[in-house]
């Protein structure tokens, strides 16, 4: 089966249509639009997998199918789809997470009242996203960012009833937006410099050599399309609205805010990857190293079981920018699509501890969850590896592997490989803090007291991401399959040149399990309000990491501040001086109208009432003669005629 | 002094046509009034079939043609005209045409 470029848009298109059973479906029609959402996305995914195997047919082969948008006058404004390794890859990774998120959300979401609205976002976001993929253009892709943005927003905010799900809502709009304004203007740049958007036109995309050996100085452009990847994907500085995110139900913290939205801002730079220039990847790969090492530490002193998730996310998100920034796109998808399958999976299993402990999010409160939910805790520890890289057997250890590697293999600094290495041993510290306070022990609360498993259709879907989370060590190891597929020029460098530093890294996982496993896990916490040991160690490092090293407040006290200090200046200004200047306007117009009243009652009016009133008088003498008498008519007509006659004979007209 | 076929017809059709103008003057019955119109109108059809019997160089069936017409025409026209009747009686409950006055300026 393969899927030819020309109907790409298919992908794309069946979750829409599925958004819009979803948005005409009656009100409580919660399985009409939770079927047509999950029928939607596996068709999707059959074509997805349609894709891949032509991509895979022809890897190197960029097949684009392009189409006029409208036309300009001088030039037409073009759209496209585009199949490639990369796009189908995506695709298949979110049809299929996507597909298992929405079986778990058909448990997670039963009971709502507004599941049926949940279900249509759902669709709107798959709709949106697998549109960013599957683009060719830019701005295409442009089009569809700002779709997931607003899926997000409402997604976010879906229990908008709660202060503080509408109060993220709207951050994570805004900041995005920020980063959106510098991707907008970098597409107006390229569209100035390059004069086209498309990514592969034969000959003439923006990706291919002609154009790129024409875009001279391209670091500004480059630098520019980072910063929607900043917002997107949650870097360093405007990571502060993700964790805020976690205020959206959990399959959309899974869904979005770890597996898929937030990972786009790292495949679009790895699509325009050849636009970035040295310096320009520089900048990605500090911005990434320092994102990676402040989610990690921050993650650490958090107590709220999707947050430690969230910053770990942010944590995870900038290791791939790192790997952008040192040169290896290929590792950057490679960790992407493993950390899309294992922190899908630790959140829907952080959902499935949720529902089962009725709403109780704090690790705090809850403890003892071994027993009773043992699927949840098989899976949701295969997660914790993976993610904190425990060797060999979990695909997240090969991903790390593979950044830590290019990392290691630049040249300019060695400086994000200690970060990401520190990162490193805060990832297996948390993780083991996380599952240790979470699941060893004993309850802690009533809710996690009588905590029970989760139904089928909420652990099926946990144990295929699971297993996912395993076997996709094969896209490296034992052959770097991935890295031969998507760019085979680079596959030169093995693992084989880094056994020390895979010794190091491994030393240091180990660590970071020890440590946790010292704290946390060898004497569980007894009571709810008994103090975090690492807090009874360093107090105040870990007040500040748990207010998350005070970015809000730095912003509020910063940008906050200025932006209300502009805004009493506006507005005196704007009382004062507009509002003064628009006064006197309004003074001199009513003088004005004063004025000409005079002159026209006086004047003017006079003239034209006089006419009027002759006019009058002439049409009501006329009137009279209207008689409303057919038999005046016809007299007259007779006598007319009669006269006529008389004038014919006599008077020689003829 | 004698008097051609033509003329003598030209006097008969205005003789018919006097009568039906009189009759349309003096009749206060709208019904009356209309057939005074009608009789008008067949003066004037006589006058073409008139014309073209007797007149000069003279076209094959020509003047018969245009009295078809002309009373194709008055049908139609005495159709509307009863109608007109008929929404009069409805309106006033009688068909004096001096009544029907209301529209006057």
């Amino acid at each position: 089966m393969s899927l030819s470029a020309d109907l790409l848009w298919l992908i794309p298109a069946l979750p829409l249509i599925a958004a819009v059973v979803g948005a005409c479906a009656p009100r409580g029609a919660f399985k009409l639009a939770a079927a047509a959402a999950i029928a939607a996305l596996t068709g999707a995914l059959l074509l997805s997998c349609g894709a891949l195997a032509t991509a895979l047919a022809a890897p190197a082969a960029k097949l684009a199918s392009n189409f006029t948008w409208f036309d300009l006058g001088h030039g037409a404004v073009r759209l496209g789809w585009l199949i490639d390794p990369l796009t189908a890859l995506m695709c298949v990774m979110v049809t299929f997470v996507g597909l298992l998120i929405f079986v778990f959300s058909t448990g997670y979401m039963r009971d709502d009242a507004r599941a049926k609205q949940f279900f249509c976002f759902l669709s709107l976001f798959a709709a949106a996203m697998l549109g960013v993929i599957v683009a060719n253009s830019l701005l295409l892709l442009f089009v569809c960012w700002e779709l997931v943005g607003l899926a997000s927003y409402l997604l976010i905010g879906f229990w908008f009833q709660k202060p503080e799900a509408a109060a993220a809502a709207k951050k994570a709009f805004v900041t995005t937006r920020i980063g959106d304004l510098g991707l907008l203007l970098g597409l107006l740049w390229l569209q100035d410099s390059a004069g086209t958007l498309l990514l592969y036109d034969g000959g003439k995309g923006l990706l291919e050599p002609a154009v790129l050996a024409g875009l001279g100085g391209s670091t500004a452009i480059g630098l520019l399309l980072f910063c929607g990847a900043v917002g997107k994907s949650g870097q360093f500085p405007l990571h502060v609205w993700l964790p805020d995110a976690m205020e959206g139900p959990t399959p959309v913290s899974a869904l979005i805010h770890a597996a898929t939205m937030v990972a786009a801002g790292v495949f679009l730079m790895a699509r325009v990857f050849p636009l970035l220039t040295p310096d320009a990847l520089t900048v990605i790969a500090f911005t990434g190293a320092v994102t990676a090492l402040i989610g990690a530490l921050i993650a650490c002193a958090q107590n709220d079981l999707k947050r430690i998730l969230a910053f770990s996310t942010v944590s995870q998100l900038g290791y791939m920018m790192l790997a952008i920034g040192v040169g290896s796109w290929v590792a950057a998808i490679f960790h992407l699509l493993t950390h899309a399958f294992f922190k899908a999976l630790l959140f829907l299993g952080a959902g499935s501890v949720i529902h089962a402990a009725h709403h109780e999010q704090d690790i705090r409160q809850l403890g003892g969850l071994r027993g009773p939910m043992r699927v949840t805790f098989a899976t949701f520890a295969i997660g914790m590896m993976a993610l904190a890289g425990v060797p060999f057997l979990f695909s997240g250890f090969w991903s790390k592997e593979a950044i830590l590697h290019a990392t290691h293999a630049w040249g300019v600094s060695q400086l994000p490989l200690y970060t990401g290495l520190a990162a490193v041993v805060l990832t297996a510290f948390y993780m083991t803090r996380l599952v240790a306070e979470t699941f060893l022990g004993a309850p802690r609360s009533e809710p996690a007291a009588h905590a029970h498993e989760s139904p089928a259709v909420m652990t099926v879907p946990l144990a295929l991401l699971a297993a996912c989370a395993i076997l996709l060590s094969l896209l490296a190891w034992p052959s770097p399959w991935l890295q031969l597929l998507l760019d085979p020029s680079a596959a030169a460098n093995d693992h084989a040149d880094g056994v020390g530093l895979m010794a190091l890294s491994i030393a240091l996982v180990a660590l970071g399990l020890g440590a946790g496993w010292a704290m946390y896990g060898r004497k569980p916490r007894e009571k709810s309000m008994s103090a975090d040991p690492l807090a009874a160690r360093a107090p105040r490092v870990f007040a500040f990491l748990a207010a998350r090293m005070k970015f809000d407040e730095l912003y509020a006290a910063t940008f906050g501040r200025a932006a209300y200090a502009l805004a009493v200046f506006a507005d005196a200004l704007d009382r004062h001086g507009w509002d003064g200047a628009v006064r006197l306007l309004a003074r001199l117009g009513r003088f004005t109208g004063l004025v000409n009243r005079e002159a026209d009652e006086d004047g003017l009016n006079a003239g034209f009432d006089a006419t009027s009133e002759s006019l009058r008088k002439t049409g009501r003498a006329y009137s009279r003669a209207q008689t409303g008498d057919a038999h005046g008519y016809l007299l007259m007509i007779a006598f007319g005629f009669v006269v006529l006659v008389f004038a014919v004979l006599f008077g020689g007209a003829r | 002094m004698s008097l051609s076929p033509l003329q003598l017809c030209l006097l008969f059709s205005s003789a018919l046509f006097c009568v039906g103008l009189f009759g349309a003057l003096a009749r206060s019955n709208t019904i009356l009034v209309l057939l005074g119109i009608e009789l008008m109108l067949n003066a004037a059809n006589l006058n073409f079939i008139a014309f073209w019997r007797f007149g000069g160089a003279h076209a094959p069936a020509s003047g018969v043609l245009f009295a078809i017409f002309s009373i194709a025409v008055a049908a139609a026209e005495a159709a509307v005209g009863l109608a007109l009747v008929i929404a009069i009686y409805r309106h006033q409950k009688n068909i004096r045409l001096q009544d029907a006055s209301r529209l006057k300026g």
